[in-house]
């Protein structure tokens, strides 16, 4: 019944297809259609499918389509086979969901640039590999999707690649990620030596047959396949490409860096739960990860002067919220976060898109102001997006998804409320953040738009053709329809989204929850705690999001008021903590001094490749041998006599000697 | 049983054939280099004919008449060979032999 | 007869060394040829009576020959000799010469017997078993033959 599902995926691959070989003749419009219109169809069958399943649950609670058999040797044999459970159910459901509204938006954000069609290929061509990532049913299907989004990762960063700051991004982002995926392979070779197999549901069973817990075995895995994790959801200790990221365009920061490829990490470490959940130590490490991601990222995101940067730093603290409650037992509890956050990132960045757009590309948030009164529309769902982003009502988003972890991570024992502490003061900064944004964006007196083809300041320019100010000009700030309709859907999801699984203690049923929770464990505390405690927790933590709000105020008003007083350029040198938080606690620094500048030193010292040199000298050997017995051959007859002499003279002697 | 020991007589062909080789190499003279190889030739003969002795067969004989019919042959149309070339180029010298 | 053969033995020897240091290539000629007599006395000394003929009718008789009508031919040195170029092969063969002569003096040749292979029992070797052999001689003989004729030939 649903032998189809592999239409899922290959939609979208067939757009790549299509655009990636027709593309430079297809109109604009035609691009667009196939573009937007595969992941639409996607979509279409996925909620079909999700129909299907959650009408006639398959036995087991899962249904597996085999295609074909991938490799086929003793001992290893995985096969081309997609697998619907609720958890991927839930996965494809936003990735197509969120995709085809980013899809639609962005038909009319990229209008004006160059290289549309090349544009959508890649986006369609992501989207099938995140399908892949999401609905693989052994691991090296989704190893196969983990390294298609990456490519197209690095694609998308670097798309406009006339501008080398763009390349070098892409390339960090890339190389970043890859270390996570070497240790996601060694995980792999782990489990399929050991395990025989890397069938998820096989390693499950033979994991928790053979392994006990907290085994070398386990534990090693494990923190492999965190390490993986880690690369691509960008969290410490690789962090350091996420922000660098934002060198795209707005519609991929928002569909990759903030919906999907980033929360693929999640998704592996809840596919492979049994695995983490035989090693307690490295549950322990994926919740201290998070925990310290929220503060670092949030921390860092309250200092920053370009826009997205400010949403990328968020995007990395949402994920720590991620990782803490996978660490802490919320499984379910982290999923229903990632589709939330899916919801009210998305708006915001495709909020910041219009904003830019209109702002002729500038992204430092100090040469924009007052938007509010230049565009309600984009004003009105950008603060649904900030509120469900930090937690307030009435977007109930946000706020279910984050009332869910930090309760579970209360109830988990004497470090989980530690752990509970932290989120709070995580949803502290993340409310100042954001709403610094909020106001410094929005609030005050209106700011020209800054005249076309200025390079912002900042901001990772790129070659934007003359043209772009015009088109923004056509509706000035007005998001138009097609723009529009994104983000009236994406407010609505982030106002009505929380409902999927509102806290019970509130009156809500836990719809999502339980879905996930026929895949997923449930966690460490069977029952939820009494009603009392769960109201206090939920009230200390909207007050904390809600002390954000004057706090935000407050960092602002003093910022303008010294711009105001002193007439000091905005963009005069900071203090030194403030630059510490811009950099990212400093570990870009970090980095470049204990891995690139001794790497580049290394290239530098063998410019002239050691390797390469012994193959020179095999050739240079030839051309001393080829030198030396070119004096054989001198043309003198009876030079050759002696030569046949003496040749015959030496085999006589080695038939009679030997 | 022959009165003469083979070895000797085997180590006397030796020798004449060495010094026909070294004859060979060191003369510049066509003419000579020619003689020379005709010692060789008459060496190996030799050879040819203590081993014969040696088992009193007359195989040994018989080989070295071959070997005396190859010398004629190749005497005949080496010095032919020789009076071309020394009518072409009016020298015997070997070293000028080489290209054009 | 060990005597006779290191004689002859030393004769060939010091002959062919005389031969291949020679400036003149008559006196080397010369050379050889008392060199190819005391090859035949030892092939006599050996009991290959047949083959010792043999080497001085064809080698030495027809085969020197032929160098010196080349070197006639070719005439690039005088022929003409000064007399003391006789003087080393005439020694030489002055040496062969008295060996020959205490031979038949002798009667015989002293010592243990040799055994001889006669021409009979070569003729029926070369007849027989290597009756190929000889015809294939033959062929070589013919293709020297026609090749030097060829080669000798006057262009017109």
């Amino acid at each position: 019944m649903l032998s189809w599902i592999w239409c899922i995926p290959a939609l979208p691959f067939a757009g790549f297809l299509v655009l990636a070989v027709f593309g430079g003749r297809l109109s604009r419009t035609l691009t667009a259609v196939i573009g937007a219109g595969s992941v639409g169809l996607s979509f279409l069958a996925a909620a079909a499918a999700s129909a299907l399943f959650v009408s006639y649950p398959p036995a087991g609670s899962s249904y597996t389509l085999l295609l074909w058999q991938w490799v086929n040797v003793t001992g290893f044999s995985p096969a081309i086979s997609f697998t619907l459970d609720s958890l991927s159910v839930v996965m494809i459901l936003v990735v197509t969901g969120v995709g085809f509204l980013i899809h639609l938006y962005s038909t009319r954000f990229m209008l004006d640039e160059e290289g549309y069609s090349r544009f959508f290929a890649y986006m369609n061509l992501f989207v099938g590999s995140m399908l892949i990532l999401v609905m693989a049913e052994n691991l090296l299907l989704l190893y196969l999707g983990w390294e298609g989004v990456g490519l197209c990762s690095y694609l998308l960063i670097g798309f406009w690649y006339t501008d080398p700051e763009n390349g070098r991004s892409a390339r960090k982002a890339f190389i970043v990620t890859r270390i996570g995926d070497v240790s996601l392979s060694i995980a792999l070779f782990i489990i399929a030596t050991t395990l025989g197999t890397l069938d998820v549901r096989e390693i499950a069973q033979k994991a928790a047959a053979m392994w006990p817990v907290g085994s070398a075995l386990a534990v090693a895995t494990a923190a492999l396949l965190l390490g993986g994790a880690v690369g691509k959801s960008a969290q410490l200790p690789l962090q350091t490409w996420l922000p660098d990221a934002m060198a795209g365009p707005s519609p991929v920061s928002a569909l990759i860096h903030a919906a999907t490829m980033v929360t693929a990490g999640v998704y592996l470490i809840a596919r492979t739960h049994v695995l983490f959940q035989l090693a307690p130590a490295v549950l322990l490490a994926v919740a201290v990860i998070g925990a310290a991601g929220i503060l670092i990222a949030g921390l860092s995101a309250t200092t920053q002067r370009n826009i997205k940067r400010i949403l990328a730093y968020s995007t990395m603290s949402q994920l720590g919220y991620m990782f803490l409650a996978l660490g802490v037992g919320a499984w379910s509890g982290a999923i229903f976060h990632l589709v939330t956050h899916a919801f009210f990132k998305s708006l915001l960045f495709l909020g910041a898109g219009v904003v830019i757009l209109a702002m002729n590309h500038e992204h430092d948030v100090f040469a924009m102001g007052g938007m509010a009164r230049k565009s309600p529309f984009t004003f009105w769902t950008f603060l649904i997006g900030a509120f469900a982003l930090a937690a307030i009502p009435p977007t109930t988003a946000g706020l279910s998804s984050k009332d869910l972890i930090l309760s579970q991570a209360w109830q988990s024992g004497s470090a989980g409320k530690v752990f509970w502490a932290l989120g709070i003061a995580g949803a502290f900064v993340t409310s100042v953040y954001i709403f610094r944004l909020v106001f410094i964006v929005f609030g005050g007196k209106p700011r020209a738009a800054a005249p076309a083809g200025h390079a912002a300041a900042p901001a990772h320019s790129h070659g934007a053709p003359a043209g772009t100010g015009a088109a923004a000009g056509r509706n000035g700030m007005q998001a138009g329809a097609v723009m529009g309709l994104p983000l009236f859907l994406l407010a609505v999801l982030c106002l009505v989204g929380g409902f999927l699984s509102f806290p019970q203690f509130l009156g809500g049923k836990p719809i999502l929850v339980g879905f996930l929770q026929m895949t997923l464990p449930q966690g460490a505390v069977a029952a939820e705690a009494s009603v009392q405690t769960e109201w206090m927790l939920s009230i200390i933590a909207e007050a904390a999001s809600l002390l954000g709000i004057p706090a935000a105020w407050l960092i602002v008003r003093m910022r303008v008021r010294a711009l105001e007083a002193g007439g000091a350029p905005v963009s005069a040198a900071e203090p030194a903590h403030v630059r510490f938080l811009q950099g990212g606690w400093g570990f870009d620094w970090l980095y470049d001094q204990v891995f690139v500048k001794p790497f580049m030193l290394l290239a530098k010292v063998n410019v002239r490749d050691v390797v390469d040199r012994v193959f020179d000298g095999v050739g240079g050997l030839n051309m001393l041998l080829s030198r030396g017995l070119r004096w054989t051959q001198n043309g003198r007859v009876r030079w050759y006599a002696a030569g046949a002499a003496a040749g015959a003279v030496l085999i006589v002697a080695a038939v009679v000697l030997l | 049983m022959a009165s003469v020991s083979p070895e000797f007589a085997l180590l006397l062909a030796g020798v004449l054939f060495c010094l026909g080789l070294i004859g060979v190499i060191v003369r510049r003279n066509l003419l000579f280099i020619l003689l020379c190889v005709e010692i060789m030739l008459n060496a190996a003969g030799l050879a040819f004919v203590v081993a014969g002795a040696r088992w009193g067969q007359p195989d040994g004989q018989v080989m070295f008449i071959f070997l005396l019919t190859m010398a004629a042959a190749e005497v005949a149309v080496g010095l032919a060979l020789l009076i071309l070339h020394f009518n072409r180029r009016k020298t015997l010298n070997a070293d000028m032999m080489g290209g054009g | 007869m060990n005597t006779v053969f290191a004689l002859s033995a030393c004769v060939a020897v010091a002959a062919t060394v005389l031969t291949i240091t020679r400036r003149n290539a008559v006196n080397a000629l010369l050379y050889l040829v008392v060199s190819l007599l005391a090859v035949a006395v030892i092939m006599f000394l050996l009991g290959a009576a047949f083959v010792a003929a043999l080497e001085v009718i064809i080698y030495a008789g027809a085969i020197m020959v032929l160098f010196v009508f080349v070197i006639m031919l070719i005439g690039h040195e005088s022929i003409a000799m000064n007399p003391r170029a006789w003087i080393g092969p005439s020694a030489m063969s002055a040496v062969l010469l008295a060996e020959l002569a205490w031979v038949l003096a002798r009667g015989k040749l002293g010592g243990p017997p040799v055994v001889e292979v006669g021409p009979k029992q070569v003729g029926i070797a070369l007849f027989g078993p290597y009756l190929l052999g000889a015809e294939m001689a033959a062929f070589l003989l013919l293709a020297g033959l026609v090749g030097a004729f060829h080669l000798g030939r006057r262009r017109s």
